[in-house]
């Protein structure tokens, strides 16, 4: 008799999907991401732009400033400038995707190198690094972004820029934390005595083997950024007027949340389809980064 | 901790220095009218000279507590940073204790009776308000309880409050800009009433921002000592199980809460930035973002400067508190 003996990192992975999949709130946080995932695949579809060669400013009818209810033309209604809702909702989520994944990769990929930097020399480069982290550390996370938007001025690649600055720090921390766990084992000394190089040590040896925790905060931290981009276009620094942005269209709305007498939530729908769209998006990254983390952290899994 | 200091200070000059010498002028501007002579201030600091000679110039100036015109308040910035602190302080003065014996509660509750009912509630209502943005939610906040129901009005004061303390300044003194603690000085319980029902809202938002984390935290780490070996011996010497949980347990599953009263602090500081602007109250969070968008550079500079010494300053605070709770950290 044969018996088949797996490989052991597709058996690890079998268990992790498995940990996923049996979590019944991940499950939730897979779905609405799948479908924010759609809707922003599709949104050309879903909502046609009205102008093909900008397609993520709202087409508005009229400069009227009073929100007008759900109709057939615009199934959820018009906001402050007559722009419509539903398309400025199916394109922001184009929007919350692009300022989520992006500055969350650039904030990876700078972060882990200097993680990784710091944490395999040691020494004097580990101290330096580590004590311009703290720097860093020393601002919370929105003032010190709102400092470097001064800087660069308004606009929203100037705040992804922005936050990217500030949101690498985390990162930084929790990879060198990761490779200094490894630094000493013996695979590492094997390498190294072998006279394999610095760089490929790094890249092969330690960055596999101390990612996960850093993998984990980054998706736990996608919501969250998207939430301060949102409060930062809100304020005005963000999104320019008339682009599909949810916190641009809160603030849009943020006049109306107080109706004519006699109807005081008459323009409930102006703060209701976008705020529900962020609050349901950040929700499915909060839901998936925690299930990973169940899935991922060794601690954890196997109970 | 002195590094962190220094560096922030770097860090800060490092944005004021990317800027060109006419335009970081105002940084060391006193008054409005230097403000109109920006050719006069250039030479007067030396903004053509080498980075480390104009920082030490810069950090002068900040210690004598010149930092610079703020044209958004139209006022030295120091006289506008303190003109609207006391704001931010009442706030968080009312918030604080709410969120630490709330959330200590809370968390160890939950903890205690894993896996019921008030166990998932809390834990629902943790990640719900993680995931609720601070602002969305003063948003709803002011819909339902202003707008629908006409109960919690935004701002800090009402009008003819305000007008009566600015009419008769012999009948109502201003000791601290708080208005409900210098209503309670001036024994005016109108003014007290009307400035706690401006406060609802904001504290009501800022509590369960903050709080999450503090409720997740404690629960984690009343879990962790419960099936500790401790428990074990004292419930097999038939200690009572309440007296367990409240004495021993709780005690040594606050430290770890103590560790994150730095997350606390910070998530607290951008919490009033929210709350501030969404409930229009003239405090340092207001003043931030206003400066911010109109790039007012001088006071967005000194609020970060500012900020990063209070939680520099709070971490020292709960470095220091650790080990007086802990003895084992005290011993070593």
């Amino acid at each position: 008799m044969e018996t088949k003996v797996e490989h052991p990192r597709l058996k690890e992975l079998k268990f992790t999907l498995y940990r996923i999949f049996r979590n019944p709130s991940a499950i939730i946080g897979i779905i609405l991401l799948a479908a924010f995932t759609l809707v922003a695949l599709f949104a050309p579809h879903i909502a046609p732009p009205k102008y093909k060669h900008r397609p993520y400013m709202m087409p508005h009818k009229g400069y009227s400033m009073e929100p007008k209810a759900p109709s057939q033309q615009n199934f959820f209604g018009t906001t402050s400038g007559q722009y419509d809702i539903f398309y400025g909702v199916v394109w922001g989520t184009r929007t919350a995707f692009r300022i989520g994944i992006i500055v969350v990769l650039t904030a990876f990929v700078i972060g882990a190198s200097f993680g990784i930097i710091a944490g395999y020399y040691g020494g004097w480069i580990d101290e330096i690094i580590m004590r311009v982290v703290d720097v860093f550390f020393a601002v919370p996370f929105t003032i010190l972004a709102m400092a470097f938007v001064v800087r660069f001025g308004r606009g929203l690649d100037q705040i992804m820029i922005a936050m990217v600055l500030v949101v690498w720090r985390r990162y930084a921390r929790v990879m060198r934390a990761g490779v200094l766990s490894v630094r000493n084992e013996d695979y590492i000394l094997a390498a190294k005595s072998m006279g394999v190089s610095d760089i490929k040590i790094m890249l092969r040896h330690i960055f596999p083997n101390a990612v996960y925790p850093v993998m984990v905060i980054a998706f736990m931290d996608a919501g969250s950024i998207v939430i301060t981009a949102a409060f930062l276009s809100f304020i005005g620094l963000g999104a320019p007027i008339g682009y599909a942005d949810w916190g641009q269209m809160l603030a849009m709305a943020r006049n109306y949340i107080v109706g004519p007498v006699g109807e005081p939530l008459k323009y409930w729908y102006t703060i209701f389809f976008p705020g529900s769209a962020m609050i349901l998006f950040v929700l499915a990254w909060n839901l998936f980064g925690d299930a990973i983390r169940d899935a991922f952290d060794p601690k954890l899994r196997r109970k | 901790m002195v590094v962190v200091l220094f560096g922030v200070s770097v860090l800060m000059f490092s944005i004021l220095m990317s800027f060109s010498p006419e335009r970081r002028a105002v940084a060391y501007a006193t008054s409005a009218k230097q403000i109109k002579e920006i050719p006069i201030l250039v030479a007067k600091y030396g903004l053509d000279d080498p980075y480390h000679i104009q920082y030490i110039r810069w950090i002068t100036q900040i210690f004598k507590g010149n930092f610079g015109y703020s044209t958004v308040a139209s006022s030295p910035t120091l006289d506008a940073i303190i003109k609207y602190l006391p704001t931010t302080i009442e706030l968080n003065l009312f918030s604080m204790p709410i969120i630490i014996t709330l959330g200590i509660w809370l968390g160890t509750i939950a903890g205690i009776h894993r896996d019921t009912f008030i166990d998932h509630t809390t834990r629902i209502a943790a990640i719900v308000g993680w995931s609720l943005p601070t602002f969305l939610f003063a948003l709803i906040l002011l819909m339902i309880f202003y707008s629908q129901f006409q109960l919690f009005p935004p701002e800090v004061i009402s009008d003819h409050i305000d007008d009566f303390i600015s009419d008769n300044p012999d009948k109502f003194i201003q000791y601290t800009g708080m208005y409900v603690i210098d209503g309670l000085l001036n024994r005016n319980f109108e003014v007290v009433a009307d400035a706690l029902k401006h406060l609802v809202l904001p504290v009501v938002t800022q509590v369960t921002v903050v709080i999450a984390i503090l409720v997740r935290v404690m629960r984690s780490s009343m879990l962790e000592e419960i099936s500790k070996d401790y428990v074990i011996t004292a419930k097999a010497k038939g200690v009572d199980i309440n007296t367990i949980h409240q004495k021993h347990v709780k005690k040594n599953a606050l430290l770890p809460a103590i560790t994150i009263s730095g997350w606390l602090v910070c998530l607290s500081i951008e919490g009033s930035v929210t709350v501030e602007f969404i409930f229009n109250r003239a405090g340092l969070g207001l003043l931030l973002v206003k400066a911010a968008t109109q790039l007012d550079i001088p006071v967005v500079l000194a609020i970060s400067l500012l900020l990063g010494l209070i939680y520099v300053v709070a971490n020292l605070i709960i470095d220091v508190l650790y080990a007086v709770i802990d003895p084992r950290i005290r011993l070593n």
